[in-house]
């Protein structure tokens, strides 16, 4: 064989070596690190999985917060006004966490049907509202008046 | 008035930068000198005009001109001068003219060297510069001037900054990251012209190499920046979260590195050639795609301002322009550039070939990872978010044995290295390493990933000393004169290599030895917590310029020794209505003490974040030596002779 092509083997080889090498890799973590988002209709619906990591969220429902006096237990509800479901979280609420702000929440759905939070997420802008959320909003006034649809600002 | 001869200089430097697209570019193929000489004065007059526009734009917002709808939703009268001027890249607009700024900046830079460059080369690099600025130039104008006016109902006063960006470090982080950014715009002008006009031998990549290991150190700096003021500013102790904005200014980071290290071998062996141009197109295409995803606001996160999807458009269409045309360019004209030498599988090449393949694949995945939630949505399969474990499982081991080449490289020799030398050479210290390593990690309880971390770092320090060591200690001459003639770019290589070892540490010793807890405390009570007692003494109210403000005091003991006092804050800024937590940080070489405050409970009691973070500051140290690494290499003296008389 020549000199010429024994090397470009070589750098073949290594090349395709590594590259399948960091496929399975980035295979194995995507299968792990996926956090699918659900809207309360479909949390409400059962399509939600019990404990695995996914992702919830929708308006604060106003007067649903309701936080432990001798910890930092708190649990409050999210709603797409269609459905909404109570969530569990232990912990700092972000700076715009309050009552009618929309909020995404990182976590698991207990067998009791609620959302054990392991993180909440609320950007730094009161008029900002996660895509997520905008988009189940959507949805649920779809299903209950499918004659107005864009009713709500984006 | 004012905003309008903003305005109005900016179509200016948009026809100059047409011109410069043009002109010089016929020059080169109708061998016109006339027409090749206007390649440097189009881009000085070009670069004249968008520093006017800018120092209008931001003569606007040190005079409060809120008639200009820009100034008015990024800005405000009680906000403090300093922020004015860096409100100017506040927002989506003024960053692009920034941008555009900051090529025209590089441009003329380029324009002044090109004297020492071949009289056909020159002009064609400034007018591929001229392109990429044409293309700017278009999209701020016709889709996100900063110059409209908010008339005849002009606002009294403005809006207010972003009491996120309202910080030492965001005055100086965009700055310098877009230096970095669009500093590879002159890489990949480089490979462009040599595709044109088929020049491509090693002064080619000698011109290159100082330009891109430039650009290389103020991406580094830019980056550093950046994760130092989301650690101390995001008030959740983090310094990296793998967003999709700080991917977008780590993908061209790890792509440049790449092509700072195939550039090396271009230039001192000849080979690689077709590679390294692919790899400058890369480059600068993925500063080209970061641009696109922080400005379309096509990803969401807590950076993406931009709304507006003619924008994404406009720019999507643009990057196609660039890259497919680039691609195009290359797919055509590359054969021409194949290397005629060869090299050894078992040469410094070779080491050099791996980094390269390593750090493509690690750009491969971040980029993975950046698009996979995007793709998803495109087609329609639902909202996904891509976790920072995904990033994590991938790039720590890929990036750990890149770490294990990086100090095995070095060591090598240009084309064939014997294997019993290379071993004779790493063996000691690698037991050494693992040996320390070892019982660092036993006495610190570290567990087995730690331990083996440690060792590549602890190896890799060790191999870089050694390697100085052998190199000053060769001949008679004695050390220092020795270690005084060592070129700078060897410096350059040393200071970046024990950067990334200082960064290693850093990034190792936070994930594994930092505390951290959140409690519930009410004024007068205390918690003992990682070795500290934390004694929250009250709360006080405070007024600053723009904002009110709640800060809490707590003081920090161990075994009874006073050791800090931290003031966290809460601000409430009025104008904007927005609240900001403000960490209170005791910064030290080995630990930080990190406090930040999180809301009211019931009664006087407030919830708090405390983390005690392991040698963190060397993550950023280590950034810090990497981009001095980075400026050493540039500087290198060779780059400055004049290359006229050897590009035989």
């Amino acid at each position: 064989m020549h000199a010429i092509r024994k090397k470009r083997l070589i750098t073949l080889a290594v090349i395709l070596f590594i590259l399948s090498a960091a496929l399975g890799l980035v295979l194995y973590a995507l299968q792990q690190n996926i956090n699918l988002f659900y809207s309360p209709t479909q949390i409400a619906l059962g399509e939600a999985p019990e404990n695995t990591t996914i992702r919830a969220g929708g308006m604060v429902v106003k007067g649903s917060v309701k936080r432990d006096a001798n910890t930092l237990a708190v649990t409050f509800a999210v709603t797409d006004f269609k459905h909404s479901v109570q969530i569990q979280y232990q912990g700092i609420l972000p700076d715009l966490f309050r009552e009618g702000q929309g909020i995404v929440a990182q976590g698991k759905m207990l067998s009791n049907g609620v959302f054990s939070a392991s993180q909440v997420l609320a950007k730094h802008d009161e008029k900002y509202m996660p895509p997520e959320v905008t988009e189940a909003l959507e949805k649920a006034q779809q299903q209950t008046n499918p004659t107005s649809s864009s009713t709500l600002e984006r | 008035m004012i905003p309008e001869i903003g305005h109005f200089a900016l179509i200016l430097a948009l026809f100059f930068s047409l011109c410069l697209s043009v002109v010089p570019l016929i020059g080169y193929w109708q061998k016109n000198r006339v027409l090749l000489h206007t390649a440097r004065p189009l881009t000085y007059l070009m670069s004249f005009f968008v520093l006017v526009s800018f120092l209008v734009l931001a003569l606007s917002f040190m005079t409060d001109d809120f008639s200009v709808l820009y100034v008015s939703q990024n800005s405000n009268s009680q906000l403090p001068i300093w922020y004015k001027f860096s409100a100017l890249w506040g927002g989506h607009e003024g960053s692009l003219l920034l941008w555009i700024l900051i090529l025209s900046g590089w441009s003329s830079a380029v324009a002044l060297k090109s004297v020492s460059l071949p009289k056909d080369v020159g002009p064609v690099v400034l007018s591929v510069l001229g392109m990429v600025s044409l293309g700017f130039l278009s999209f701020m104008l016709f889709t996100s001037s900063p110059f409209v006016r908010a008339l005849p109902d002009a606002p009294l006063d403005g809006r207010d900054l972003n009491p996120l960006l309202q910080d030492i470090g965001l005055i100086i982080h965009p700055p310098m990251l877009y230096m970095g950014y669009v500093g590879f715009s002159v890489a990949f002008a480089f490979a462009i012209a040599a595709l044109i006009t088929g020049n491509l031998n090693a002064s080619w990549a000698r011109w290159t190499r100082p330009w891109t290991s430039l650009s290389w150190a103020f991406l580094t700096l830019g980056i550093t920046l950046g994760s130092w003021w989301a650690y101390y500013e995001l008030g959740w102790g983090g310094w990296w979260f793998w967003d999709p904005v700080e991917n977008a200014s780590f993908m061209p980071w790890l792509a440049g590195t790449a092509l700072v290290h195939s550039l090396a071998v271009t230039e001192k062996r000849g080979v690689f050639k077709s590679w390294t141009v692919l790899l400058a197109i890369f480059t600068f295409s993925l500063s080209l795609l970061g641009t696109f995803l922080v400005r379309s606001g096509v990803l969401t996160s807590v950076h993406a301002f931009a709304a507006d999807p003619t924008r994404g458009i406009y720019i999507l269409m643009l990057l196609v322009i660039l890259i497919g045309g680039s691609l195009l360019l290359y797919g055509l004209r590359a054969s021409q550039v194949r290397a005629s030498a060869t090299f050894g599988v078992t040469g410094r090449e070779a080491w050099l070939l791996l980094n390269n393949i390593l750090l493509t694949v690690l750009t491969l995945t971040v980029l993975l990872g950046t698009l996979y939630p995007l793709i998803f949505d495109v087609l329609g399969l639902g909202r996904i978010s891509v976790g920072a474990p995904y990033f994590n499982t991938v790039f720590s081991p890929i990036a750990l044995l890149l770490i294990v080449f990086m100090a095995i490289g070095p060591f090598s020799k240009w084309h064939h290295t014997k294997a019993s030398l290379l071993l004779n050479a790493i063996l000691l210290p690698a037991v050494l390493a693992i040996v320390v390593a070892g019982l660092l990690s036993y006495v610190y309880a570290l567990g087995m990933m730690a331990w083996l971390t440690l060792s590549v770092a602890l190896w890799s320090a060790l191999l870089i000393a050694k390697d100085w060591f052998v190199k000053v200690s060769a001949g008679t001459k004695g050390i220092i004169p020795r270690a005084r003639q060592l070129p700078r770019n060897y410096y350059g290589m040393m200071i970046a290599h024990l950067g990334m070892v200082v960064t290693l540490i850093g990034i190792l010793l936070v994930s594994t030895s930092s505390h951290e807890s959140t409690v519930k405390l009410s004024p007068g009570e205390s918690v003992s917590f990682a070795g500290y007692d934390f004694h929250f003494d009250g709360i006080s109210h405070l007024k600053g310029p723009n904002y009110l403000a709640d800060r809490g005091v707590i003081s920090v003991s161990k075994n009874g020794d006073f050791v800090a006092l931290l003031q966290p804050e809460k601000r409430f800024y009025s104008t904007s209505r927005q609240i900001m937590t403000e960490a209170g940080l005791d910064a030290g070489f080995t630990r930080d003490l990190y406090v930040s405050l999180g809301e009211k409970l019931s009664g006087e009691a407030w919830g708090i974040r405390l983390y005690v973070k392991a040698f963190v500051r060397w993550i950023w140290l280590g950034g810090l030596m990497m981009m001095c690494g980075g400026l050493l290499s540039a500087l290198d003296k060779r780059y400055r002779k004049t290359v006229r008389g050897n590009n035989a």
